[in-house]
């Protein structure tokens, strides 16, 4: 088997040209050193907090991501692409939903099968008709991309909902810049330090419009026993808002409001990071504790902007995404400029056979799964495990796709003993209000055990700074 | 600032005082217990010790009988136990970690390391002769988060929440030291001033780490109309009644000049500190101690309540 491209290394040969600077300096590193530097930004995390709980996991409910020292590198000119690429996609992604919930031209276009969307859980229609500011329904994006050459950047799938990670971006780099400030001074690297004020810019620029006063946004969070509990309250001390609780919030005269040492006050742009499900119990889940009874009334007379938009999700759904190229050449007119991965779906009987005739080299998933949950990575599964996932395919086909498993590409990562490549994924965050702002980096994800191909913080995924280089 | 937001500062502020005053009353309650003495004394000194913190009744429902290395698990690591230095740190840290967005990174990295650090604690491996040094660690983490937030926190509602929430605490705790050993103070049948008074002295000075600013303020031997001046009206001593409520008005009256409305809690505490500012301590002697004190700690809780209600804490 050919080894994976490699970030610093490529197929083998020279060191990569955004990796020179890098490499000289590791070259003259001592592990003992690069070990020790480790140690203290793990200090550094857990003194500051950065921790994320794991479900199911009673003992250690707080534990720390594991964090690479060795950063992933990136090229102006690869940044660039990216760029067009990712603001193209996440154009067409919105427009697409805004076209399902008004005149669905492109279901009429029977560019995608209709069942598909409409039969969707992850498609609302108490959303049909509602008018979004801007008409924007997902206003923070998470691309997940992987690489499989020098050229071969490819959306593994898109985060519309409420996309977490970003608090890893920035604590990352501090981190980083405290350990290592000789390195910044050799490499330029573009800082990503803005994102909160770029977020806070994008909030106000989609806030209802007839405002008598600057608009008051709020960050709704689950609350402190979430996993990103630690993201919600870092974005909002770094923003300057209200981290609320849905029982700090209540639907009066037919606005938002939440209680204050002042008495009630209104809300008018909430960052939700509640999932659709749980955001208003008159609406949608009855039992749910983690909404505001009437909210969605509230929003849909545009007393409020929710952000994301309930139903943003049907535009990152499994089931969607083999569409997505589809959707780009539907409403942009033009050919994606970043690939999708083949997918199978296995709702489609071709599809499944195929899939069933080759169990042991392809990667599937189930459609409404994330985390990294639920999925069977063909060749790293023993024939038993890829039996018992046939069984669990074949009882629901429509519940699954598949895709060949991607050779992604590798970055040095410091192991047990000795610098070592391991695979690693990209999460570059974009905001889209009265502009789109993408942030010169992003989360990466590595993959700490050998040979591994899942970077997935619950399934011991870690880490790494990510760096956009200067022209 | 969210209501919620106020009540978790408040008790934060709370806790972190109170893990403090644990570690004290532990302190001064061990020096006294190590005393030579005859008889079963020592069993007196823990019941006021553990009456003092307020949590005689929930030792005696988990333990019975009076032994010194219950009393301090009860009081270090017990959290059965909501006042033990263990659930005071842990409940102060669950409230900063509620509430991060409204803490310095100084202070919730003090919080967050006191509590990682305690928790690393093996009750086990706590011995005599490394209690002493535990205590002062507990009493230092506490200087430093209050350290923390004094040096890096807005004069804004944070502050003044953080404030009355420690002051409200010490104000108890002062108070509460007091209704539990106020007949020390009293003149009694027996001659005064022997060597058993004096160390009781001494130790109801240093349960508010009194004992040398009382030296350097009265530049006189320990004399009980004097020890109790000291504690409740004195201007200096900064655990004192007086001082307390002087810090506690003038938080909510910035706090009223922040919102630009007055509630009843300021007038109650006004007229509390106006009542200390006032008062004279033969004449609260005369009348008696025990219900001064007593009367005290009833105002302290209503305006404990008042405040939660005026700043809608909870609801």
């Amino acid at each position: 088997m050919v080894a994976p491209f490699d970030e610093m290394n490529g197929f083998g040969g020279e060191v990569r040209a955004p990796y020179k600077a890098f490499a000289e300096w590791l070259g003259i590193q001592h592990l003992d050193t690069l070990r020790q530097k480790t140690a203290e930004a793990e200090v550094l995390f857990r003194r500051s907090g950065i921790t994320f709980a794991v479900y199911g996991a009673e003992e250690a409910s707080e534990r720390l991501i594991p964090f690479d020292i060795l950063p992933r590198i990136i090229s102006a000119e690869e940044w660039r692409r990216l760029e067009l690429g990712i603001e193209q996609r996440v154009r067409a992604l919105n427009a697409f939903l805004y076209d399902i919930y008004h005149r669905q031209e492109i279901l009429k276009a029977g560019k995608i099968p209709e069942e598909l969307v409409i039969q969707n859980s992850a498609f609302l229609p108490e959303m049909i008709g509602v008018d979004p500011p801007r008409g924007i329904y997902s206003h923070i994006i998470g691309v997940d991309l992987v690489r499989t050459g020098e050229n071969d950047f490819m959306v593994l799938e898109d985060n519309t909902r409420t996309p977490s990670g970003v608090s890893y971006m920035l604590e990352n780099r501090e981190t980083m810049m405290h350990l290592f400030p000789d390195l910044f001074s050799r490499n330029r690297v573009r800082p990503v330090e803005n994102y909160p004020d770029a977020l806070l810019k994008t909030l106000e620029s989609v806030a209802p419009s007839n405002l008598d006063a600057e608009p008051t946004i709020a960050l709704l969070t689950p609350g402190i026993y979430n996993s990103a509990y630690f993201e919600h309250s870092f974005l909002a001390d770094q923003m300057g808002v209200d981290l609320v609780e849905s029982s700090d919030l209540v639907v009066i005269d037919g606005s938002l409001r939440m209680k204050t040492t002042e008495g009630l006050k209104r809300v008018d742009v909430l960052y939700r990071r509640v999932d659709d499900d749980f955001l208003d119990p008159l609406v949608f889940e009855p039992t749910s504790l983690l909404g505001v009874p009437g909210i969605f009334d509230v929003y849909r007379s545009g007393r409020v902007t929710i952000v994301n938009a309930p139903g943003a999700g049907i535009a990152d759904d499994k089931a969607i995404y083999s569409y997505i190229p589809a959707i780009i050449e539907f409403y942009t007119g033009k050919a994606p400029i970043l690939a999708n991965v083949e997918t199978y779906s296995c709702r489609e009987p071709d599809s499944l056979k195929y899939v069933l005739d080759h169990l042991g080299e392809l990667v599937v998933k189930e459609v409404h799964g994330s985390g990294g949950y639920g999925m069977l990575v063909g060749p790293k599964s023993t024939s038993e495990q890829i039996e018992a996932f046939r069984a669990k395919l074949l009882a629901n086909p429509k519940n699954y796709i598949a895709q060949p498993t991607l050779s992604l590409s590798t970055c040095p990562t410091l192991a047990d003993t000795s610098v070592a490549p391991r695979h690693l994924d990209l999460r570059p965050f974009v905001l889209i209000g009265d502009q789109v702002r993408l942030m010169p980096g992003g989360l990466t994800r590595v993959a700490l055990k050998k040979g591994s191909l899942v970077v997935n913080s619950s399934q011991g995924g870690g880490t790494k700074d990510t760096w956009v280089l200067q022209e | 600032m969210l209501g919620r937001t106020a009540n978790d500062l408040y008790w934060l502020s709370r806790y972190i005082e109170r893990a403090e005053n644990m570690a004290r009353l532990l302190e001064v309650g061990y020096r006294i217990v190590l005393l030579p003495r005859e008889g079963e004394g020592f069993h007196e000194e823990w019941r006021s010790t553990l009456e003092s913190a307020g949590c005689l009744h929930g030792y005696v429902q988990r333990h019975g009988e009076l032994i010194s290395q219950n009393v301090i698990d009860y009081m270090l690591f017990d959290t059965a136990n909501p006042s033990s230095v263990a659930s005071c740190l842990a409940a102060a840290r669950r409230n900063g970690r509620a509430q991060r967005t409204a803490l310095t990174r100084e202070m919730w990295e003090s919080l967050n390391s006191s509590w990682l650090e305690f928790s690393a604690i093996r009750p086990s491996a706590v011995t005599s002769n490394s209690l002493p040094e535990l205590l002062d660690w507990v009493r230092s983490r506490s200087a430093l988060y209050r350290g923390a937030m004094l040096n890096t926190i807005l004069r804004n509602d944070t502050f003044y929440f953080s404030q009355v929430g420690t002051f409200i605490e010490r104000a108890d705790s002062t108070a509460r030291i007091l209704d539990v050993k106020y007949y020390h103070l009293l003149p009694s049948s027996e001659m005064v001033g022997g060597e058993k008074d004096n160390y009781q002295w001494a130790a109801l000075l240093r349960s508010v780490s009194a004992h040398r600013s009382y030296r350097w303020v009265f530049k006189d031997h320990y004399r009980p109309l004097k020890i109790a001046d000291f504690m409740i009206l004195n201007r200096q001593m900064p655990r004192s009644l007086r001082s307390c409520y002087d810090e506690l008005s003038a938080a909510l009256r910035d706090l009223a000049v922040l919102y630009g409305v007055r509630h009843d809690c300021q007038t109650t505490a006004e007229s509390t500190r106006d009542l200390l500012l006032e008062a004279d301590i033969q004449n609260i002697f005369q009348s008696g101690l025990h219900e001064f004190v007593q009367e005290f700690i009833a105002r302290n809780n209503k305006l404990g309540n008042e405040i939660s209600a005026a700043y809608h804490f909870t609801d």
